[in-house]
């Protein structure tokens, strides 16, 4: 059940320009929430910007009640949420989503993540390894400019592939190329993905042809980010062409089962 | 002090409803609050079968409001009646249920359906921008207003309110003509046709190039539009238009407004509507009005 609190600001870091982690203090969404859930954020009390940004939750620290979000400036709203100081609140709604990633029966994971799509991955990986299975994480990078939480996701991984699609840092190329080559030789019991679309529908594929369970962390425009205005719609496969079906990604996602949606 | 009204014939609480397409059958905001403190919940467009909506993208932020291209995507009156009202039927409030449809013949059918229903009323959607058949085809002339609100009349018993569309030269037409079709009030303002361009891209950022416009950035609109219409007209009215406290709330029933809606406001922070009821009682207070109905239409023009 979704929560509204003002949650304090504790620790802001600049991971990269243009690039922040926040701390929040948020015990009571922190306590209920899972990996791959998200938050809604309102930036402030005027009606500009109007709408709630959704942003995926990176990391619950449970012993402490605090919750960890990353996110890109990119428009009005991440700009003025970026300026935003130590010691304030901000109006959070959350733990939202009802499609989280599930961990179960499996011993062998491979986690997939491009961009700033790796941050709901880091929850899962974490919680992955505590429970003991073997995590096997590729994620990707435009060039090293723009390589971050190399060594957070190698605490959190038996086997961390990091490549930069230009080769100016670690391995050169795509990260679904690691992972398509490992796929040989390593037993692989389910895929998890957040990036850009066309690295998830070349994951998506991959899995389909290989037949490994896999699931997919989507993102689209938000309305409500509860399941009321019905504006983040996704294709549900097989749905027929000239009538498509739709699931929305705030309620039914964000993570969805690969074979359940078409993207 | 009194903030009971009687709307339409439905005996509301209060003057505050939530508006249709923004508070879905309302199980997400029941997370929240007790919907019993709700004049009326207005449920999602609804219609006779199910609708699978638009294509994505289908929202968008704009300043001060959103633009919305939803396609009234709703699971249709049968699995509502089955799955949807016994939820809202727990809550001590009113239930007005968004009716859409394609032709004449589909909204009959369907209000032939809602009347054998446990609900209040029906909110009549002559004003959805998002889809091709119906809805504005009817929504923008007299005749075609009229002509839907009677023959839904021949068949539907319950308080009919018919939802107006902004998107027109002269609304008292619209309005008068709902009265004249038989309509027990009115609502407006849907959205406001519009249109957002990517100018990477050149392309629109809805799937369907258009959509409707919401929030704060059309108050004032609605409210003069509502002024316009409530003077026109001897049924009552229902305001909306970027209500998203209770300042707005009043502004709109002294031009006119019997009863309010919280449209996308709702979106912005789950609690608005009762943040808009604690409001009303305190502007209530403030002035001394010991019955909510003596604002209605008080405006003061210069």
């Amino acid at each position: 059940m979704p929560k509204q609190i003002f949650a304090k600001l504790i620790k802001k870091e600049k991971l990269l320009d243009n690039l922040y982690k926040f701390s929040v203090e948020a015990k009571e969404i922190v306590n209920i929430a899972k990996p791959g859930n998200f938050i809604e954020i309102r930036i402030n009390e005027n009606l500009d910007p109007f709408l709630r940004r959704p942003i995926s939750i990176y990391n619950l620290d449970k012993e402490n009640g605090i919750l960890e979000f990353i996110f890109q400036v990119k428009g009005k709203g991440t700009k003025l949420l970026a300026k935003k100081e130590e010691g304030e609140l901000i109006d959070i709604i959350g733990p939202l989503g009802s499609g989280i990633f599930k961990l179960e029966k499996i011993k062998n994971i491979a986690i997939i993540g491009g961009g700033i799509g790796i941050f709901p991955l880091y929850e899962l990986a974490k919680e992955a390894q505590a429970d003991g299975l073997n995590v096997n994480t590729y994620i990707g990078f435009r060039n090293k400019d723009l390589v971050v939480l190399e060594k957070e996701f190698q605490m959190v991984s038996s086997h961390l592939i990091v490549t930069t699609d230009d080769g100016s840092y670690a391995k050169n190329g795509f990260a679904i190329e690691y992972l398509k080559s490992d796929l040989e030789s390593k037993q692989i019991d389910a895929i998890y993905a957040c990036g850009p679309l066309p690295m998830l529908k070349a994951v998506k594929q991959l899995a389909e042809n290989k037949n490994i369970p896999c699931q997919l962390s989507l993102e689209e425009k938000m309305g409500c980010g509860l399941g009321v205005c019905l504006g983040c719609a996704v294709k549900t496969a097989g749905s027929p062409k000239e009538e498509p079906q739709y699931i929305h990604v705030c309620k039914a996602g964000p993570v969805f089962d690969s074979k359940l949606i078409e993207i | 002090m009194n903030t009971k009204i009687n709307f339409a014939g439905i005996e509301m609480k209060n003057p505050v409803t939530v508006a249709s397409g923004t508070f879905g059958y309302g199980r997400e905001y029941s997370e929240f609050f007790d919907l019993s403190k709700l004049g009326a919940v207005i449920t999602k467009g609804t219609s006779l079968k199910p609708r699978a909506g638009n294509r994505p993208s289908r929202v968008y932020e704009t300043t001060g409001g959103m633009l919305n291209s939803i396609g009234l995507q709703n699971p249709g009156v049968e699995y509502f009646a089955t799955y949807d009202l016994p939820f809202l039927k727990k809550f001590d409030t009113k239930i007005i249920v968004n009716a859409c449809g394609s032709s004449i013949e589909e909204y009959v059918e369907l209000c032939k359906v809602l009347n054998t229903l446990d609900i209040d009323g029906v909110e009549l959607n002559l004003s959805c921008p998002n889809v091709k058949a119906g809805c504005l085809a009817f929504g923008t002339t007299y005749n075609g207003v009229k002509e839907v609100t009677s023959e839904v009349r021949k068949v539907l018993s319950k308080p009919l309110i018919v939802k107006l569309t902004p998107n027109v030269t002269d609304i008292t037409e619209t309005a008068k003509a709902a009265q004249d079709g038989g309509a027990d009030a009115i609502s407006l303002i849907n959205t406001l046709l519009a249109m957002k361009i990517d100018i990477n891209t050149r392309k629109p950022v809805l799937a369907n190039n258009t959509g409707g416009l919401s929030g704060p950035a059309i108050k004032p609109v609605a409210v003069r539009m509502v002024y316009q219409a409530a003077k026109s007209i001897d049924i009552p009215v229902m305001g909306l238009g970027g209500i998203v406290n209770g300042e707005d709330a009043i502004e709109f029933m002294l031009a006119g407004a019997t009863t309010i809606s919280i449209g996308c406001g709702n979106f912005i922070d789950p609690y608005t509507a009762i943040k808009t009821i604690e409001e009303i009682e305190n502007y209530m207070k403030k002035y001394k009005i010991s019955d909510i109905k003596e604002i209605i239409g008080k405006v003061e023009m210069n």
